[in-house]
């Protein structure tokens, strides 16, 4: 279980992140919404480790992460995907996976064996099957479409088999149909893995449709957080980021 | 940006386990292989300017891979690498001169030494990115300099090392026999290569790959970003500063432009020439620079105006080094055909 308490981080006079409580329970996929500049991005910064907070704790089953480094971070069991696929260019995909599990499993440093090693290629070779990258095995990174570019990130973050996976948007730059697609692959994922996913998204048709948890954040602070149904009702939360759109389509 | 090869390293990858080991063994084999045929050159070319110029390239070419090993594969752009050429040569001749101890003994202490300074400065080198890095590499390189030229009791200032470097035979081997230094150094060459190839193709020449294109993406794997660095800076430190024991047994001594910055800008110049993207790219860099020194030097006293032309034209010409240009444009023929 990912527990959030009274986290807080300020550069200069803003508060990018207010004082944030929350709990993520083990398997829930939860979708982190709210308008630009409400601090949405800093929060996942923070639970990685791109980011030392100011205040609070964030404990994963138990321990606390505040503070640590990302690789540490990430040993704990706490994967990310960012906003703009983060990926290795120059490698193929099938090297970028297997280089990963090589860090995951503490091989990074090794200098007496070739790469690839045999104990990396079967998990390397599922995260490439649950992705669809499979086929794409040998092209290099920086020559896969913009969407597979995304999906080589989350695989990325996958791959290590995380027990909390965080997505910073996963479907950015994408067109409609693109999108969708994404977003059902991440909900495969989630089904599939049955780990933790915490997604930020600002496409409110896909939140309202596939995230059965959602946290509204405004200004660094939890403006709201619940189902859909009343997050689509809450009037601050209308107010401040959903306009009346998608409350009129929850009355309809 | 230019577009890289869909399949670039992909096959590799595709043969079954077992192979990893053959390849391997295909290296040692070509290892012999260069080391039988680099050894018998003396019976077929009886020149002595041959000997002497296979010598200098091993030294050049250990420190000028072991620079790509930074620069190509790191992207840690070093402008102060040379000073681990210049401990090299020093350590060496300072322990065969003071110490009279054997000269394998003598190797591995200069290695010891260079293992220990690169550690202290690779730890706060290595946390700079970018130029900053690449400016206080160069600034250490300047420190270590100043320190051979001022402490005139140790180094001898800068006349350098004088009366030559004793080599006492060991284990059959004697130094002094041209034959033996060339076939020494021959060996270390092909030794050093054969490490650094193995350290280019490990898991960690792949940490380091992943480093170079995306050091933040890195410690999100949880790799230790930091201690790759300093680990491979210090590994490039002691190849570097094994060509400096080579060309410190060559000229039998250590003078302070060993230390000095042109050399640090000699091994990116190879680089450029050779290329940064292919194992052996700096070695033939290496060979480009060394005959195109020995040749221009002969013609005109204007030979940095030659060399400066020279980078010019593979700068902005080729834009690439020699062996990237060659590796390039057979891609693109294999690729023509395969169409």
């Amino acid at each position: 279980m990912l527990e959030i308490r009274s986290l807080s981080k300020s550069f200069g006079g803003v508060k990018a992140t207010d004082n944030v409580t929350l709990d993520f329970a083990d398997g829930s996929l939860t979708a982190v919404i709210g308008p630009n500049g409400a601090g949405k991005s800093t929060f996942f910064n923070l639970i990685t480790g791109a980011l030392t907070p100011d205040a609070g704790q964030i404990l994963l089953n138990g321990v606390d992460l505040a503070g640590r480094t990302p690789p540490e971070i990430v040993r704990h069991g706490i994967g990310r995907a960012f906003q703009v696929a983060s990926i290795f260019p120059s490698l193929t995909v099938q090297e970028t996976m297997l280089a990963a599990v090589c860090a995951d499993q503490r091989k990074a440093s090794v200098l007496h064996r070739r790469f690839p090693l045999a104990e990396t290629r079967d998990r390397a070779e599922h995260a490439m099957e649950l992705l669809g990258l499979a086929s794409k095995r040998n092209r290099t990174a920086a020559t896969l479409s913009h969407g597979d570019q995304k999906l080589l990130d989350i695989a990325l973050a996958l791959v290590l088999d995380p027990k909390v996976l965080l997505l910073d948007e996963p479907t950015a730059g994408m067109g409609t149909e693109e999108r969708w697609r994404m977003i059902d692959k991440v909900r495969e994922l989630w089904e599939k893995q049955k780990i933790t996913v915490v997604f930020i998204e600002h496409d409110m048709d896909i939140v309202f449709k596939i995230a059965p948890e959602i946290v509204v954040l405004c200004y660094g602070r939890i403006l709201a957080t619940g189902a859909p149904d009343a997050i689509r009702r809450n009037e601050a939360v209308i107010e401040a980021y959903l306009g009346t759109e998608h409350h009129a389509g929850a009355a309809v | 940006m230019t577009e890289l090869p869909a399949d670039q390293g992909a096959q590799a990858l595709d043969v079954p386990q077992p192979h990893v080991k053959t390849r391997r063994n295909r290296d040692v084999l070509i290892a012999l292989a260069a080391f039988v045929v680099l050894a018998l050159l003396p019976m077929v070319f009886s020149s002595k300017f041959l000997l002497d110029f296979v010598i200098r390239c091993a030294a050049y070419g250990l420190f000028a891979t072991s620079l790509n090993l930074l620069i190509g594969y790191t992207g840690l752009t070093s402008f102060g690498h040379g000073m681990f050429f210049g401990l090299g040569a020093y350590g060496f001749g300072l322990m065969m001169q003071k110490t009279g101890v054997s000269v394998p003994v003598a190797f591995v202490a200069t290695l010891a030494i260079t293992f220990v300074t690169a550690l202290v400065i690779g730890a706060i080198c290595v946390r700079l990115k970018e130029i900053y890095f690449a400016f206080v590499t160069l600034a250490f390189q300047m420190l270590i300099h100043s320190t051979i030229l001022s402490w005139v009791s140790l180094t001898g200032g800068d006349q350098g090392l004088r009366g030559g470097i004793p080599r006492p035979p060991f284990w059959g081997i004697d130094l002094s026999n041209h034959l033996h230094l060339y076939v020494t150094s021959c060996a270390l060459l092909v030794i050093g290569l054969f490490l650094m190839h193995q350290i280019a193709q490990s898991p960690f020449g792949y940490t380091l790959r992943m480093i170079r294109d995306n050091a933040t993406r890195a410690s999100f794997i949880g790799i230790d970003v930091w201690r790759a660095k300093l680990t491979i800076f210090v590994l490039a430190a002691l190849f570097a500063s094994t060509g400096g024991v080579i060309m410190a047994l060559f000229v039998s001594g250590a003078y302070p432009e060993f230390a000095y910055w042109t050399i640090s800008g000699e091994g990116i110049f190879i680089n450029m020439l050779g290329g940064v993207t292919t194992f052996l790219g700096p070695m033939v860099g290496t060979v480009l620079l060394l005959i195109l020194n020995d040749t221009v030097t002969r013609l005109t006293e204007y030979h940095g105006l030659v060399l400066g032309i020279v980078i010019l034209f593979f700068a902005i010409g080729l834009r690439k080094g020699l062996m990237d240009f060659v590796i390039e444009w057979y891609a693109q023929r294999r690729d023509r055909r395969g169409k």
